[in-house]
């Protein structure tokens, strides 16, 4: 059974808002979506519909031939993982770095119990964590840390559709990088499928093949790559890149600095 | 630059955990007034527990160890997890009112007038004046800028912005930097501002002090660090930053 998804004239109201007006977007087996847009455009909300947290008020969503309802499988559960946009909401406050990653890969049965200790430490040492982390508690750590712990446990059970929304937004770009390249790793490795919010237009353009842009619930482009960076549809679009912030024209990266007037 | 008066000075500050551990180690500045300091560098290196010593609000388990803060103005925070911030129980509006209330000393009706103003400053749905919303009935960005809002109405000497903008759109992300320093401008509040964001450092922030695991590595002038760092670790971030390729047909004017 494939991972391609298709998500077919989603609607979602709040009440009496539409903050999804009947969107339908295919995202292809294998390869990395990148949503960008407005702030309060309805791009967590379509990450919460796919990973099955709310159901939306019409339209339908397959995961390869199958059709993803509210209630999932186990086996559902499993393949589609997400990383929330508050990493937060993720990480029980009660439990030890341990027992959250270390729960996930019995429940899913990743690796035989006495592996898991093993696995543990692997998964925090691939987002640049110390393996004494496992005994300290979530307000224990950094935000930027509790981010990488929540990516880690989404890869923790392998999914083969992962959902990250703003998944680096509080690492520094050293870390940021490098977890990128997991992630790309991760494609290749576990044949991901990825859909991936951002505000960070770098980051969409490093990790995306497809490029989607959404304002006011709804979805106003969808473009290829690199057409989106150079040659984009909407003016909505180009008025995102426009308002990139530049680096001053320093030796190494790129762009030129924009006094401010 | 620095100004004669500064109005926080720290002094060879250090933090550490309950069990011993260093957090922070050494780390000095001062800020003048009116004067915006950039603080950048590694994830986990110690700026949220240094601005929330300045603000006297360390986490439980955390204790200071050394050093002075010396603070000639009140500090208000926007805190780096927006929904942990905010009471989830309370509808925004009336948490911001609340907050305008007692730091602005009006009346209340005074009060829900000015929230609702910078509400709308910060570019937030007009819907909110007419039926307030709890913050999990808004979204990652709109939650970020109801803490920016609580903060301002503080009227804050020392502003205390923890990546602020980490949920805004490059447009929003814009107006709400804009926004604020205008009323920079006109309350003449300073500012240390917290982000892993070089190119809004460099276009924010006069002076830039980079921090890795507890300490200062490196400070200087925003542009000259920024073109001729010395640090190795200072260089390696200048070098990790996303490079994007140009615009045919070039940028709009915002
Ligand atoms: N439970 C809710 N009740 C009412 N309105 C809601 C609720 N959750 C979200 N909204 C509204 O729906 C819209 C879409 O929210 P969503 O969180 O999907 O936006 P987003 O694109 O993820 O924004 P951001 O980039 O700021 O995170 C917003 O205008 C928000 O105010
Ligand atoms: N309550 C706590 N108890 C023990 N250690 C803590 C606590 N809070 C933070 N730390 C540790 O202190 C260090 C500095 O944390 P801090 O939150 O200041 O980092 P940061 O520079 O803000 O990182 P980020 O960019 O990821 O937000 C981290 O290594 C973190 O694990
Ligand atoms: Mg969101
Ligand atoms: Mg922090």
């Amino acid at each position: 059974m494939g991972s391609t998804l298709q998500v077919q004239n989603l609607t979602v109201r709040y009440g009496g808002f539409t903050a999804l007006d009947n969107i339908s977007l295919n995202l292809e087996e294998h390869t990395t979506l990148g949503l960008v847009g407005e702030s309060g455009s309805g791009k967590s909300t379509l990450a919460r519909v796919i990973a099955g947290l709310i159901a939306p008020d019409e339209g339908k969503i397959l995961l390869g031939s199958q059709e993803l309802l509210k209630k999932r499988s186990r086996e559902q559960h499993k393949k589609i993982q997400m990383i929330f946009q508050n990493p937060d909401a993720s990480l029980n406050p009660k439990h030890s770095i341990r027992q959250i990653l270390a729960e996930a890969l019995l429940f899913h049965k990743i690796v035989p119990r006495q592996q898991v200790e093993q696995r543990c430490k692997e998964l925090l040492a691939r987002v640049h964590l110390e393996a004494k982390a496992l005994d300290r508690f979530p307000h224990e750590f950094s935000g930027g840390q509790r981010q990488r712990i929540a990516i880690a446990r989404a890869l923790s059970v392998e999914p083969s559709l992962l959902i990250a929304d703003e998944p680096t937004s509080a690492l520094d770009v050293s870390v940021q990088l490098s977890v990128l390249e997991l992630f790309k790793t991760l494609t290749t490795e576990l044949n991901l499928t990825m859909l991936f919010i951002s505000h960070d237009l770098g980051v969409i353009h490093a990790i995306s093949d497809t490029v989607a842009v959404m304002r006011q619930g709804k979805l106003v482009e969808k473009s290829a790559k690199d057409q989106f960076f150079t040659r984009p549809e909407h003016d909505y679009s180009r008025e995102l890149l426009s308002a990139v912030p530049k680096m001053p024209n320093t030796t190494t990266a790129g762009g030129y600095y924009e006094p401010r007037t | 630059m620095m100004s004669t008066h500064p109005v926080l000075e720290i002094e060879a500050l250090s933090l550490a955990a309950k069990s011993n551990e260093a957090l922070v180690h050494n780390v000095s500045f001062s800020l003048g007034k009116g004067e915006t300091l950039g603080l950048v560098g590694e994830s986990g290196s110690g700026k949220s527990l240094t601005l929330r010593a300045i603000l006297g609000l360390l986490p439980r388990g955390v204790t200071q160890t050394g050093g002075v803060i010396k603070s000639g103005a009140r500090s208000a925070m926007v805190f780096q997890d927006p929904r942990g911030a905010l009471d989830p129980l309370c509808p925004v509006v009336k948490q911001l009112a609340e907050v305008v209330y007692y730091r602005q000393q009006v009346s209340r009706k005074a009060s829900r007038m000015i929230a609702l103003e910078l509400l709308e400053r910060l570019g937030l749905p007009d819907s909110l004046q007419r039926s307030d919303r709890y913050p999990s009935q808004l979204s990652g960005g709109q939650c970020q800028r109801i803490v920016i809002a609580m903060a301002l109405a503080c009227k804050p000497g020392i502003l205390l912005c923890d990546e602020p903008t980490t949920a805004l759109d490059v447009t929003v992300q814009r107006q709400i930097i804009e926004t604020i320093t205008s009323l920079q401008q006109e309350l003449g509040f300073a500012m240390v501002f917290v982000t892993h964001n070089l190119a809004i450092a460099a276009n924010l922030c006069s002076r830039l002090y980079v921090m890795k695991a507890g300490e200062i590595v490196e400070h200087g002038d925003t542009l000259d660090l920024l073109q001729h760092p010395s640090d190795p670790y200072t260089q390696m971030l200048i070098d990790s930053v996303l490079p994007l390729p140009e615009l045919e047909g070039g940028r709009m004017n915002g």
